[in-house]
């Protein structure tokens, strides 16, 4: 029979010491996990950025990534997007009774995966395991902390009338894949998440010298909720051109067929930059060098016109208005 | 060939919408029937190309916003109903009855679950066989043929515990009765794409001989809609309507033969209880005498109460496009789809929802 996670493997007894000993420990392999003390103490100096999240996505393995790499590549872009270099992470598993030990030690790998690439260290993590039912297979938070360089003043406030606005690449891959193999809606999609660490994109965007004003990865609600955001904290009108943003052809074909549209599609590997419009070339010549850039485009630019409102100019000449996402895309059904 | 971005090409839109400009010399009022042009058209801003003399108008196209709240009364008594699974499409939980929604009652512990298509929701029902599962039958002729199929499919696999609330809707009967009404006046109407796809171009030939409005079939894409508009604005400056397909890839003249027997196999024609219209003769579809076993309504005594349309709404008025939801005193004020007031809000293919997304009439 096939190794599963009891609910022993979460007591803190003998089953979660040899858990996170044997598998964990030497897997992340770093002077400050290892000492397996209460907390990671490490010293940084300058401005910290402090963030954390949960994952709870379903299902916990999907084309281009799992909840592992997603656990990390999501709190290192969370950091990243306020100019942090990220550092440390915390892993801590909330484990459903019963599942496939196979399945967590894949996750575990695709976690330290996902950390080397992106330089960041997994300093200290917790193990819970609950009664079948209580959870849904797996689900994990992370926390993270970065520095900050001096002079960086990233925030979705700072947008100023003349700016561009650039995107990373694709819109919607992320989504896409996931709900590609959700139950009752399994469809063959060619599609991959986009899932990504992007602190050396950003790290790269900063080195351009070119003030980099509002910086946001658009996940749930995409690039339509992300521009809003910008839009309304700044206070001012932004305008994007529906030519100039890339969609897969896989990911278009299937919100047509789900009633979706890929402005409001999750992303997990692309960012969204505010810039002043005459570095705006260089910064996007910097980002087309970096692997999770190479698509990297202005797709707008801020205007005085319509504060807190976007609005997209359509392939046909026509203008409309891109709205926050309200309630859930859901599919439509004649 | 593929059927998403050739269909919206910059180029060719801009030629078909200089054509449309030049060849339109008087007004002309076009209702699009389907919900999912009434999207499209927001989506894709063609609206704002089209030349002064022409006006889109939204018809009763979207099968969540014409079911009568009667009839989503009915889905919430059986809802409540013990030892009852209702599955439905997404866009119908949402939607507020006379007291309630499928949404509520889902929240009170009500067992209803969201389905993609009737077959799921015969798995479900194969899955529970102790408890009864009624689906939710909304649709034109374009949902119907499917749970025909998933009849056909429960009494060929001895499924006896599934049944369907038939609350589906046929679409050339309603625009008879809208036209009858004298209500709205319009040129030219813009035959949906999908339940064509089903019934053919034959069941409109009606409206151009016996109302003189022209008609043409038309698809989804933005170059779709166009061409059908050119073809329309021909038709009425030509002065003369009839009925043509600019939906070729998709719609056949005589339709789908096997859609349409299966759909004639497990249903036969009765009046429609519609939103904002009312009852309309032979508008609607039942269940046949030998597939009454799997009909809600023959099975379950349901009691629904007392029908109570929601205040201030101008839901129906919308439907029959006598107003546009910019008429509507609540709409973006107290109703948006995270308050939906009526059905138009809730459902994707709603006029309102259409409206509202993607910010019809902006700065007007």
């Amino acid at each position: 029979m096939e190794d599963k996670i009891l609910l022993a493997h979460g007591s803190g007894g003998k089953l979660s010491h040899d858990l996170v000993k044997q598998n964990f420990v030497p897997l992340f392999d770093n002077t400050f996990l290892n000492k397996l003390d209460d907390s990671a103490v490490f010293e940084l100096q300058g401005r910290l950025a402090f963030t954390t999240d949960s994952y709870v996505v379903n299902p916990i393995f999907f084309p281009g990534g799992d909840i592992g790499k997603l656990a990390v590549c999501g709190t290192v872009n969370d950091l990243s997007m306020m100019g942090a270099a990220p550092r440390y992470l915390s892993i801590a598993l909330i484990i459903e009774e019963g599942l496939l030990m196979s399945d967590l030690k894949r996750v575990m790998g695709s976690i330290k995966k996902a950390a080397q690439e992106a330089g960041i260290k997994i300093v200290t993590g917790d193990t819970k395991v609950v009664n079948k039912g209580s959870a849904d297979k797996l689900f994990i938070n992370s926390a993270g902390v970065g520095i900050i360089p001096s002079k960086v003043d990233i925030s979705g406030s700072n947008a100023r009338v003349g700016d561009k606005v650039i995107l990373s690449g694709s819109i919607g891959d992320h989504g896409i894949a996931v709900i590609s193999q959700r139950e009752g809606l399994q469809f063959s999609s060619s599609v991959k998440s986009d899932c990504a660490p992007l602190n050396k994109l950003v790290a790269e965007m900063l080195d351009s010298g070119v003030e980099i004003r509002c910086l946001r990865d658009p996940t749930r609600g995409g690039l339509a909720s992300t521009l809003n955001e910008f839009a309304e904290s700044s206070g001012v009108g932004i305008r994007i051109e529906e030519q100039d943003i890339p969609v897969h052809e896989g990911v278009q074909a299937a919100c047509e067929l789900l009633g979706f549209d890929p402005l409001y599609v999750a992303n997990e590997g692309k960012l969204v930059a505010v810039v002043a419009a005459n570095g705006a070339e260089k910064v996007v010549e910097a980002m087309r060098r970096n692997k999770y850039g190479k698509q990297a485009a202005i797709i707008g630019e801020v205007v005085s016109e319509h504060p807190g409102r976007v609005i997209l100019k359509t392939r046909m000449g026509a203008s409309r208005i891109v709205d926050m996402l309200v309630g859930e895309q859901l599919p439509r059904i004649c | 060939m593929k059927y998403i971005n050739e269909f919206r090409d910059a180029e060719l839109g801009k030629s078909l919408i200089a054509r449309i400009r030049q060849r339109s010399t008087r007004p002309a009022r076009l209702m699009e029937f389907c919900g999912s042009h009434t999207v499209s058209i927001a989506k894709h801003g063609l609206r704002q190309l089209l030349p002064p003399t022409i006006t889109m108008l939204s018809g009763p196209g979207c099968p969540v916003c014409v079911t009568a709240n009667a009839d989503l009364d009915k889905a919430i008594a059986l809802a409540k109903l013990p030892d009852v699974i209702i599955t439905t499409f997404g866009d119908m939980m949402k939607v507020p009855a006379s007291r309630s929604s499928l949404q509520q009652v889902k929240a009170e512990g009500g067992d209803i679950r969201m389905v993609y298509s009737t077959l799921d929701a015969l798995k479900i029902a194969q899955g529970n066989p102790s408890k009864s599962v009624v689906f939710i039958g909304v649709g034109f002729e374009t949902t119907a043929p499917t749970v025909a199929a998933s009849v056909l499919q429960a009494q060929q696999q001895g499924i006896d515990n599934y049944y369907v609330l038939s609350l589906h809707k046929l679409c050339p009967p309603v625009v008879k009765a809208l036209l009858d009404s004298g209500e709205v006046k319009v040129d030219g109407i813009v035959c949906p794409g999908h339940v064509s796809a089903i019934i053919g171009s034959v069941p409109y030939e009606f409206i151009p001989r016996d109302y003189g409005i022209a008609c043409v079939i038309s698809g989804f894409e933005p170059l779709d809609i166009l061409q059908c508009v050119d073809m329309l604005v021909a038709q009425i400056e030509g002065g003369q309507p009839g009925v043509e397909i600019a939906y070729r890839r998709g719609v056949k003249p005589e339709g789908n033969r096997i859609a349409l027997e299966l759909m004639d196999r497990v249903f036969e024609v009765c009046d429609g209880n519609w939103r904002g219209i009312g009852v309309v003769p032979g508008s609607g579809l039942r269940l046949r005498k030998r597939y009454q076993r799997y009909d809600a309504e023959h099975n379950f005594e349901i009691k629904p109460g007392e029908t109570v349309e929601p205040k201030g709404c101008i839901c129906g008025d919308v439907l029959r496009a006598v107003k546009t939801p910019l008429d509507c005193k609540l709409f973006r004020k107290v109703c948006n789809p995270e308050h939906p007031i009526g059905p138009c809000m809730v459902s994707s293919e709603g006029t309102c929802a259409a409206y509202f997304q993607y910010g019809e009439g902006y700065g007007r």
